[in-house]
């Protein structure tokens, strides 16, 4: 929203004030102020008032004219103008030699044989407005050589306030809103709106006129007859360009001038038209046309403004084309209402039609403000139209009345939400600058809202805080931390789980840390072959390519994994990210915090890089909790995994997950040569396992003595139980440290570190367990390779 | 007998000359000093010397023993000393300029920015609280004093899922989790509440270099019995601060959010011109970095907590935003992108 300084200036007097000082302290107490500030009419200077005094064709040129031009100097000026509306008697803008309009200095100019020694002006071309159809018209009397810029307002700043900062305030939405802050800032009193005494109107007739619809709040209309001035007042058309809107005719500008003005919309119905004004919804969809051409659905929540039974309005939106104002109208009916503001903006949002109308609907706007816009509206229109004639008395249905709010607080509650020293003089002159009544007895407050501020806006005793705070400035406030008490915070073990998880993999495993949406990507998984596994899915997706939610992260990364082949030879990414498992029991989604890692090699086989993820599992395991990983084969479930080499992962117990290669024709499609493997755990059951202690073995100060032994195995499985099951305390480490494959099969040998905290182990001591160990593996077929 | 000694020792000397090697130097050393060696076959025929003679000749035959050993001594220092010197001069020079391997992994940039600041407030007694993605409407809005048909909840374009629950559009979802954690301990213990959650959020529209359906923020509260404005604004520039790591200005302005009362939009001095103006401040000298205020009563009262004994502050600070402002990045897309060549520069904590 657009607001002009000269605007504000007539509800507040600024003489004396930096004024764009002021508006810098509106943003930080108000709402934000655009960074762009326009210093209208700062371009524009050497235009005075003139008179065409005679109009000559030129000789060669069809287009331009010959004027002589009063611009009140002691001779007539000699202007060659090219303007389709000049004629002798017009006056109009005049830029002399030396003037300047924007980067446009005004010289002695020879045009088409002739010199031309200054300008007549478009209002486009001093800025006032977008009309370049001909040179401004002034019908005023003006006397010839004034300057265009004491005649008019164009000297002006104009700035410009984000609507979203002001969607809590309906009484910012006018420029007597605004007026009142400013007010407040200056420490100014706020003059009251011009205004007629409505009452003079009593004796005359109502307008017929009913609501019959609880979401109309007031009704207020009005007839005027014998409007016969078309075009409005230049300062006015000059406020209503500067503040963005188009002037039309001087009633449409009167009705926008009046809304940028209370923030009140207002609508004018041709009389004739509208003669049984009801307000109502109907139980039946139709097609209605409204005054832009546009045929709209209207359904049945919508608000209309009927004719009896005949809809000639929809209610804070738009009017209806048919009851529009016409060039023959000669009675209008005014039309000052509020309406509920859900029911606008749920109107607003079916119809997507948002005008500036159900933009102010649409924050609450104040019900006491419908017939105050009515009295402006008759004093600003009788004072430009002498001939206008009120005709009807004030009709006004007061439906729904927002509770009167009075909020009670005292000194100590302002003290502690601010933490600051404000005296109660202050409150009280900060308050009543707003328009609150404020009743101070000892240090007890009782504040009445006034009814711009209590539709919505302020409530609760905290809004009064904000009131008193914005005034008094944030940029005032002492600074101080708080006495609260300091206490210990340990971290949760899911957090230091995933750091430690993050610190392993990148800085021990040089991994990539990436992050991915929390949906399936149709088209990419489409593009690897993956399914598309079913799942909650969303219901208001823009786009359809993601609806699903993922069950796992690993299609996802085989995706993001394709997307860097390319990057280099071999490379691990891994993320911990969510998934959503389906619905939990009660219904809702059961998520989970999942950490997956995919690795990728081309100068690797699987087999190694397979069992390097191996080892990073265990590592992690091992680093963070101290315990060991084991693993069982497991079936594939997802047309990602191969069918062999996939392993559920165990620690403690407790299933963490699975790790698995990618099946085949899916690797092949992310890279045909490469090797390609995952792992996914859950990080919330990783990091709920309990760690086990670090419990000291103090080494042994006597030789140890190491026995390899090869068993005929193909994996180890067996042979590291067999060790366990031993139980024997002197084994301090065991080690695969060959394989060997030939015509017998695969052998594994296996090195044992046995030492004895007291004494030098003999080799027959220790001989006598691995015998032991041998006997039970040849027990279950597994012999001892020769 | 003299000339033979003489012989013997000039013939050392010169012999001695031409050795290279310690074991060449060991077999002249056995041939001229050892048992059987030239000087010691002449010493044995000094018995058949006269008695004055003898002594003279023994002086001179040790001269020339005692002249040879050191002879040796030193020809095998030199001789040490050059293989010393053949072995150093054996080394190659290395080329330490050619450029290094740098092959390190990566984290996610957004891991970065979020561990720095969960350390900074760490240091000052919050908490890092862990929620989850999908949230429900009453979390996510009801809970937060917004009720179904409020505006507010156009501001934000929710993901909504076919069991009614949602993408959570804001970390302030798990402000009434976070309450409702510690609001014991804050009643029955005195002890403030004081955390933050850093987390991912979600909002339905289009992408573009600006914007992004999958971002962090972080959520920050603190509650107590005398919770202030004041306070508000000293723990937002002293952490803020130190995030930034300086001296940095905030300014507080008002701005609607409907879960705090007053709500404020906080802007820090500009980092690169420091308050001065410059382009990428647009020439304010200010950056809206955070909407932060006092939380709204009913928003403690749906945490059960009481608000007229009780007040606090909430502030959303956007990490994606302050790792895009702090590495430079220009496109918000790149951090989802999965895309190594973008991701793998992010190497390590400062």
């Amino acid at each position: 929203m657009f607001l002009s300084m000269n605007w504000i200036a007539d509800f507040v007097d600024l003489t004396g004030l930096d004024r764009l000082d002021l508006i810098h302290r509106f943003s930080l107490s108000t709402a934000e102020v655009e960074n762009e500030i326009f210093m209208k009419g700062s371009d524009i200077s050497g235009v005075v008032v003139a008179e065409i005094k005679s109009v000559e064709p030129h000789p060669e040129s069809k287009k331009l004219h010959l004027l002589k031009v009063d611009a009140g100097d002691p001779q007539l000026t000699d202007v060659v103008c090219g303007a389709p509306n000049v004629r002798v008697g017009m006056k109009t803008a005049f830029a002399k030699v030396g003037a300047k309009l924007g980067e446009i200095e005004i010289t002695p100019r020879p045009l088409a044989g002739f010199i031309s020694y200054g300008m007549c002006c478009s209002e486009k071309e001093i800025g006032i407005s977008d009309d370049h159809s001909g040179i401004m018209e002034i019908t005023d009397d003006i006397p010839n050589g004034t300057d265009i810029k004491e005649a008019y307002q164009i000297d002006d700043i104009v700035f410009e306030v984000d609507n979203k900062s002001l969607t809590n305030r309906p009484d910012l939405w006018g420029h007597y809103g605004i007026a009142r802050e400013f007010a407040a800032l200056a420490g100014r009193p706020l003059k009251p709106i011009p205004a007629v005494d409505l009452s003079a109107y009593d004796s005359l007739p109502k307008v017929d006129m009913k609501i019959e619809d609880p979401l109309c709040q007031r009704y207020s209309c009005l007839q005027v007859e014998n409007i016969n001035v078309s075009v409005s007042p230049v300062n006015m058309r000059i406020r209503l360009f500067y503040c963005g809107m188009r002037a039309i005719n001087f009633l449409a500008d009167l009705t926008n001038y009046l809304m940028l003005e209370m923030g009140q919309p207002m609508h004018a119905f041709d009389s004739r038209k509208v003669e049984k004004i009801r307000i109502k919804r109907f139980s039946e969809p139709f097609v209605f046309q409204t005054l832009d051409g546009v045929n709209r659905n209207i359904d049945e929540n919508t608000l209309m403004i009927c004719n009896d039974n005949t809809p000639v309005a929809i209610a804070g939106i738009m009017g209806g084309l048919d009851s529009e104002i016409v060039d023959d109208t000669t009675t209008l009916t005014l039309e000052s209402a509020t309406f509920d503001a859900v029911s606008i903006r749920k109107s607003t949002v079916r119809l997507a039609h948002r005008t500036d109308a159900s933009m102010r609907y649409e924050k609450c706007l104040d019900p006491e403000m419908t017939v105050p816009a009515i009295a402006r509206f008759v004093q600003l229109l009788t004072s430009v139209d002498k001939g206008a004639k009120v005709v009807s008395s004030l009709t006004d249905e007061y439906a729904f009345r927002y509770d009167k709010v009075t909020l009670d607080f005292d000194k100590a509650f302002v003290d502690k939400y601010t933490g600051i020293e404000i005296s109660n003089d202050t409150i009280v002159k900060t308050l009543e600058s707003l328009g609150f009544t404020v009743t101070l007895s000892g240090d007890n407050f009782s504040v009445t809202v006034p009814s711009w501020r209590a539709t919505k806006d302020v409530t609760i005793k905290a809004d009064i805080i904000e009131e008193i705070t914005r005034i008094y400035g944030y940029d005032n406030f002492d600074v101080h931390t708080s006495l609260s008490p300091l206490y210990p915070v340990r971290p949760y073990e899911e957090k230091t789980v995933e750091d430690k998880i993050k610190d392993i993999l990148v800085k021990r495993y040089s991994l990539h840390e990436l992050h991915s949406y929390i949906w399936a990507y149709y088209d990419e998984y489409k593009a690897l072959g993956i399914e598309i596994e079913d799942n909650i899915k969303l219901v208001n997706a823009t786009n359809p390519n993601i609806e699903t939610i993922r069950r796992s992260i690993v299609p996802t990364q085989l995706v993001q994994v394709r997307s860097n082949v390319g990057f280099a030879p071999d490379f691990g990414v891994f993320e911990i990210g969510r998934t959503v498992n389906g619905l939990k029991d009660d219904g809702l989604c059961d998520e989970h915090k999942k950490l997956c890692i995919t690795l990728y090699s081309k100068t690797k086989n699987i087999e190694t890089i397979y069992l390097e993820l191996r080892d990073m599992l265990c590592v992690l395991a091992s680093d963070i909790k101290h315990r060991e990983l084991s693993f069982k084969t497991a079936e594939a479930s997802h047309n990602y995994e191969h069918p062999r080499n996939l392993n559920e992962i165990y620690c403690d117990g407790v299933l963490l997950g699975k790790m698995g290669i990618v099946f085949p024709s899916v690797s092949k499609k992310i890279d045909k040569k490469a090797s390609i493997c995952f792992a996914e755990i859950d990080v919330s059951a990783f990091a709920e396992i309990e760690s086990a202690p670090i419990v000291y073995d103090e080494p042994s100060k006597f030789p140890g003595i190491d026995i390899d032994v090869s068993f005929v195995s193909d994996i180890f499985e067996p042979i590291g139980n067999a060790i366990k099951e031993a139980k024997c305390s002197l084994i301090k480490n065991v080690q695969v440290i060959d394989t060997y494959s030939d015509e017998a099969g695969k052998s594994i040998t296996t090195r044992l570190t046995f030492s004895h905290p007291e004494k030098t182990l003999t080799r027959e001591e220790v001989m006598e367990v691995v015998n032991g160990i041998i006997e039970k593996l040849q027990n279950i077929g597994i012999a001892l390779k020769q | 007998m003299k000339e033979k000694l003489e012989a013997i020792r000039k013939q050392a000397e010169a012999e001695l000359d031409g050795l290279t090697s310690p074991e060449q130097i060991e077999s002249f050393r056995v041939a001229v000093l050892g048992k059987k060696g030239e000087l010691t076959s002449i010493l044995k025929m000094m018995g058949k010397l006269s008695a004055e003679e003898r002594p003279v000749m023994g002086q001179l035959a040790n001269d020339v023993r005692a002249f040879i050993e050191e002879k040796i001594t030193e020809k095998s220092k030199e001789i040490k000393e050059k293989e010393m010197q053949r072995e150093i001069d054996s080394m190659p020079i290395f080329d330490v300029s050619a450029p290094s391997d740098l092959s390190r992994g990566s984290y996610h940039p957004i891991t970065l920015v979020q561990r720095e600041c969960e350390n900074v407030f760490k240091s000052m007694g919050f908490a890092v609280e862990n929620y989850s993605e999908i949230v429900t409407d009453y979390e996510c809005f009801e809970a937060l004093n917004i009720p179904k048909h409020h505006p507010a909840r156009d501001m934000q374009d929710t993901y909504y899922l076919e069991n009614g629950q949602l993408l959570k559009s804001h970390t302030s979802a798990a402000q009434n989790a976070i309450y409702k954690k510690y609001r014991d301990s804050l009643i029955n213990d005195g002890l403030p509440i004081k955390a933050i959650f850093p987390g991912r959020c979600f909002r339905n529209e289009a992408t573009d270099a600006c914007h992004e359906n999958t971002f962090f923020q972080m959520e920050g509260v603190m509650v107590d019995k005398d919770i202030s404005i004041s306070n508000l604004i000293y723990f937002m520039k002293t952490m803020l601060s130190e995030v930034f790591r300086k001296d940095i200005k905030v300014r507080l302005r008002p701005g609607f959010f409907p879960f705090v009362e007053p709500g404020f939009e906080l802007d820090i001095s500009c980092l690169i011109c420091g308050g001065e103006g410059c382009p990428s401040c647009k020439h304010s000298g200010w950056l809206e970095l955070c909407p932060c205020g006092m939380i709204h009563p009913e928003v403690l009262k749906a945490g059960g907590i009481d608000p007229e004994e009780y007040t606090g502050f909430a502030f959303g600070l956007g990490l994606t935003r302050l790792a895009m402002m702090k590495y430079g990045v220009k496109d918000i897309r790149d951090l989802n992108s999965g895309s190594l060549k973008s991701l793998s520069q992010f190497t390590d904590d400062e």
